[in-house]
């Protein structure tokens, strides 16, 4: 990677370059790849952050976070991404991404049109398929993409619009200075030329290196409100996403689990009956159940329903939540104590001027399940193998395949779909990988759709853990704030953790001899705040259950537990909530969002007894957050009836501001905002799995409380603060932090009351009947005719 | 297996398949008709929201043969076709404005219930409602329910 900064550029050059725009500028360098069209290409290394200092302070974050060494684990891998002008004058890109709702299809074509002069509508952007000499770069995770590809996709664009202006310098007989690239169109001295009139011209024989200077500022399309380049199709049922797909005689195919999580087959004992049902074709045993494959999905399910299976019970056989969470409590590591932290030495201790607040949280296992259950289709044959699904980290998802299907890794292909959601859930390939078993066992193509009722109780989820603190203070000033987070294991193993291990020593000193989950932990969990000694830890056990990151992987329960107890601490001092935060913040950008929601959200207001503001913070992805809201815990609200629904306290306001350091798309970052709300207000109060007697509760939307229409706050104002850095920062994850936290807040502001577990409704009656384990899916109604409206 | 006969975004329809699959399978998985999505298949989530006879309805907990001959059904595909001209049906053209999909799956559930809703408040005599809203059951794991309402209450002004 090369990266001239304007001083140096200067010294190397004659004065000829002069920039006219006086915009300030950086070159990069690029390639024009050889080709029958002009292919631009730039290294995804040039995504890596410039190493910096590691200076010593209290939160490493700060300095060096989980986006710094995702971005930075590009920098082995020598390989390129390209950029195709095709002779219709559109650009093509294949982003080695996944796309499940984000919107980085949309943010990629923009920065693209930015570079190259087109209009948006004239960059087409697919999601690329499995590319293993792309090694870690192909890991869509920890709201990296923007952050990690911003640069290298500029890179290639401009290089590609600097070839378009030589070819049509060359044709047009006018020198480079005098044309003006603008809508996919050169403009010379008295003739133009379209892109697609350039594009063979332009293209190279051979591969050439380039280099190309980029802007900092002065964007067009950079920082407008864009919509969703595929909402149309949205609108129109046009989007597909892998059950949507058609491929030769892959046909519908589900299958039947265990009654106990994780629980195999030991038989099945009515194999032939099954065969014989209408639609059938085959069944086949594999290491998660028996898999059945028929003419519809209908089918399938009627066939689950009638197995009759023998079961090994699965690792958590006859366990309920208190079980777990007594395994929890039991490996919580003791904070570490007033002497140990030094605060001895400050000889307060003897004049009785040192006090303590002490918390302790639980947050329960919640569901990461999205709207498109775990689906793959898959064709597994002798000698090569293909696969559709939508993939966070596809290049693990092709070699574990590999390796189950009993082939090399380069002959199976892997095809990323549009994914119906993710939150954390598709970082993994369950669907695929087992797609690709039942396959191979059945000798046939297969389209593998999970029931709702097994992506529910058998897909991933968030862990359970708990969180302890211990806030130390004397008078007006906090002394130490130390808080242990124990949780159960959250699995990483979609291939950050060979990530990790060929990164550890590009870790800041120190780190590089923590366990993986600990460097995640320590690389994402900051505490802004001047509390004087900082301490946190994560502790983990217990490796029996599907986990996986959701939508944030710890941030949220961190940051929740964390701001309770900083409404204490103001509480101790006299103070109020958001004057003590504003008091003890010391991240200016943070310090910005907290005064910008406050302001709005016209913080201090009065509200009726059961009523309630909260506030909170949170930092992370390159980014500063602050989240107000207002939450009615009156009874008449909590009571309203909703037939078989959660209703309980209401949000009814939230304002919330995010600086993300350069903001490229606003609209689709307000609603990754919205939707962020959405998710921390579910978390704080609704939403959680049970385990009982070995499998979890929830089978479906009406047990598992995921916000609904009647929870949805009535006025959500989302604040996008101007560019501050000019680098962008995650969007995916960054609502949720803050705005669990402040719901949280709130609701102890408003109840009097600081709750010690989340959801708070967890330990509530239960509105439903649990649907069997046994068949362990539900049969579909029959009364849809008399249910209109 | 017996011959199923109904109508399908305009077009008659005749599907070999036995009376108890449920219309969703026999849209998506037999017609290829795929706007209506599954989300659950016990009539929660709504995914599947579709019409039939201008009612919304959701085709994951209706057999097949429960359909008469002459019963419309009205899919995602379709919903442009009920209404005057080449365009997008005004509900469609409220969702792009408001920019409402994000990952899009439940979307088409969504505009059909919405739709719907409207309808009804309109043969009722009166606007739809905000509480109307809030009755609406279809799942957004996206959280887009915030645009969701924007988009129904102007696309209500359109209808």
């Amino acid at each position: 990677m090369t990266v001239l900064d304007q001083n140096h550029h200067a010294a190397d050059d004659d004065g000829s370059r002069a920039r006219p725009s006086g915009l300030p500028r950086r070159s990069f360098l690029g390639y024009v790849i050889g080709g029958s069209t002009l292919i631009a290409a730039a290294d995804m290394a040039l995504g890596a952050s410039p190493a910096s200092a590691i200076p010593s302070a209290p939160s490493i974050p700060e300095l060096y976070d989980l986006n710094d060494f995702l971005t930075d684990a590009a920098r082995p891998t020598a390989n390129l991404i390209k950029i195709v002008i095709e002779e219709d004058g559109t650009a093509s890109f294949a982003l080695p991404r996944s796309e499940n709702g984000q919107g980085i299809v949309t943010s990629t074509a923009m920065i693209i049109a930015e570079e190259l002069e087109l209009p948006v509508e004239k960059v087409n952007v697919t999601l690329a398929d499995a590319r293993p000499e792309l090694l870690f770069n192909q890991l869509t995770g920890g709201s990296n993409t923007t952050i990690s590809t911003y640069t290298p996709i500029r890179v290639a664009a401009a290089i590609a619009k600097g070839a378009l202006l030589e070819a049509a310098s060359n044709l047009l007989g006018d020198e480079v200075d005098k044309l003006v690239a603008k809508g996919g169109v050169i403009q010379g001295l008295t003739k133009s030329l379209t892109y697609g009139e350039l594009a063979r011209e332009a293209a190279s024989a051979t591969t050439q290196r380039r280099e190309v200077e980029l802007k900092e500022s002065g964007f067009r399309v950079i920082g407008t409100g864009q919509r969703r380049t595929d909402a149309l199709a949205a609108v129109t049922g046009a989007k597909e996403y892998a059950t949507d797909l058609d491929v030769a005689d892959a046909l519908p195919t589900m299958v039947c689990r265990a009654p106990t999580l994780n629980g195999t087959v030991r038989n099945l004992v009515n194999g032939r009956a099954i065969l014989e049902m209408p639609g059938v074709t085959d069944v086949a045993i594999v290491d998660t159940g028996v898999a059945v494959r028929a003419r519809t999905f209908g089918q399938c399910i009627d066939a689950v329903r009638a197995m009759q299976v023998e079961w090994n019970d699965g690792p958590v056989a006859g366990l309920s939540d208190q079980d777990i969470l007594d395994n929890l409590k039991k490996a919580e590591v003791a904070l570490p104590s007033n002497k140990q932290l030094g605060l001895d030495k400050l000889g307060l201790d003897k004049l009785g001027l040192v006090k303590t607040i002490d918390a302790d949280f639980t947050f329960y296992f919640r569901s990461n399940s999205a709207m498109d259950t775990n689906s793959a289709i898959a064709d597994v044959r002798a000698d090569s193998a293909e696969i559709w699904a939508g993939l966070k980290s596809p290049v693990t998802a092709q070699a574990r395949i590999a390796e189950a299907v009993g082939l090399p890794q380069d002959k199976v292909t892997v095809h990323v779909t549009q994914g119906g959601g993710s939150f954390g859930r598709r970082l993994f390939f369950d669907a695929a990988l087992e797609a690709a078993k039942i396959s191979k066992a059945m000798g046939k193509p297969v389209k593998l759709m999970w029931h709702r009722a097994d992506d529910a109780r058998v897909g991933r989820g968030h862990p359970m853990a708990t969180s302890k603190i211990k806030a130390v203070y004397a008078g007006k000033e906090v002394l130490a704030l130390t808080q242990g987070h124990t949780s159960v294991e959250t699995d990483y193993r979609h291939g950050l953790g060979d990530l990790i291990s060929a990164n550890v020593a590009s870790l800041p000193t120190g780190l590089g001899n923590l366990g993986f989950a600990e460097t995640i932990f320590a690389l994402t969990q900051e505490v802004p705040y001047n509390f004087g000694a900082v301490v946190q830890t994560l502790t983990e056990t217990d490796d029996r259950f599907n986990t996986a990151s959701m939508r944030n992987i710890y941030s949220p329960d961190v940051r929740t537990a964390n701001e309770l107890v900083v409404d204490q601490l103001a509480k101790a001092m006299g103070e109020d909530p958001f004057e003590f935060r504003r008091r003890t913040l010391r991240d200016e950008r943070t310090l910005a969002v907290l005064e910008k929601v406050a302001e709005v959200g016209d913080w201090g207001r009065r509200l009726p007894a059961g009523t309630a503001q909260g506030i909170a913070i949170h930092k992370e992805y390159k980014g500063s957050s602050a989240c107000l809201v207002e939450i009615d815990c009156r009874p008449e609200t909590v009571n309203r009836p909703i037939r078989e629904g959660v209703t309980g306290p209401r949000v009814t306001r939230v304002v919330f501001a995010i600086d993300v350091g350069l903001p490229i798309n606003p609209l689709g970052l307000e609603a990754q905002m919205q939707g962020g709300i959405n998710d921390g207000i579910a978390q704080a109060l609704t939403s959680s799995m049970h385990l009982e007697n070995g499998h979890f509760v929830e089978a479906s939307w009406d047990n598992y409380f995921y916000t609904r229409q009647w929870n949805t706050p009535p006025v959500v104002d989302v604040i996008i603060m101007p560019e501050t850095t000019g680098v962008p920062g995650g969007a995916g994850e960054a609502g949720v932090a803050a705005s669990m936290a402040a719901v949280a807040c709130a609701y102890a502001r408003a109840t009097g009351e600081v709750p010690t577990y989340f959801p708070i409704n967890h330990k509530a009656e239960r509105p439903f009947e649990v649907k069997s384990y046994e068949p362990p899916l539900p049969a579909s109604p029959t009364n849809g005719l008399k249910l209109t409206f | 297996m017996p011959m199923q006969s109904f109508i399908v975004n305009g077009e008659r329809v005749e599907v070999d398949v036995e009376d108890d699959v449920r219309v969703l399978w026999v849209l998506r998985d037999i017609l290829g008709v795929k706007g209506p999505k599954y989300g659950c298949g016990i009539n929660v989530c709504k995914a599947c929201t579709s019409h039939v006879n201008g009612k919304a309805f959701n085709p994951c907990a209706v057999p097949v043969g429960d359909l008469a001959e002459d019963d419309e059904i009205t899919t995602i595909e379709g919903l442009a076709d009920t209404v005057e001209g080449d365009g997008l049906h005004p509900m469609q053209e409220a969702w792009l404005d408001r920019d409402v999909a994000q990952c899009g799956y439940c979307q088409p559930g969504q505009i059909m219930a919405a739709v719907a809703l409207v309808r009804k408040a309109k043969e009722e005599g009166r606007q739809v409602t905000l509480g109307d809203i809030e009755g609406l059951r279809n799942i957004c794991r996206c959280g887009t329910y915030t645009r969701i309402r924007e988009a129904i209450e102007q696309g209500a002004r359109a209808m």
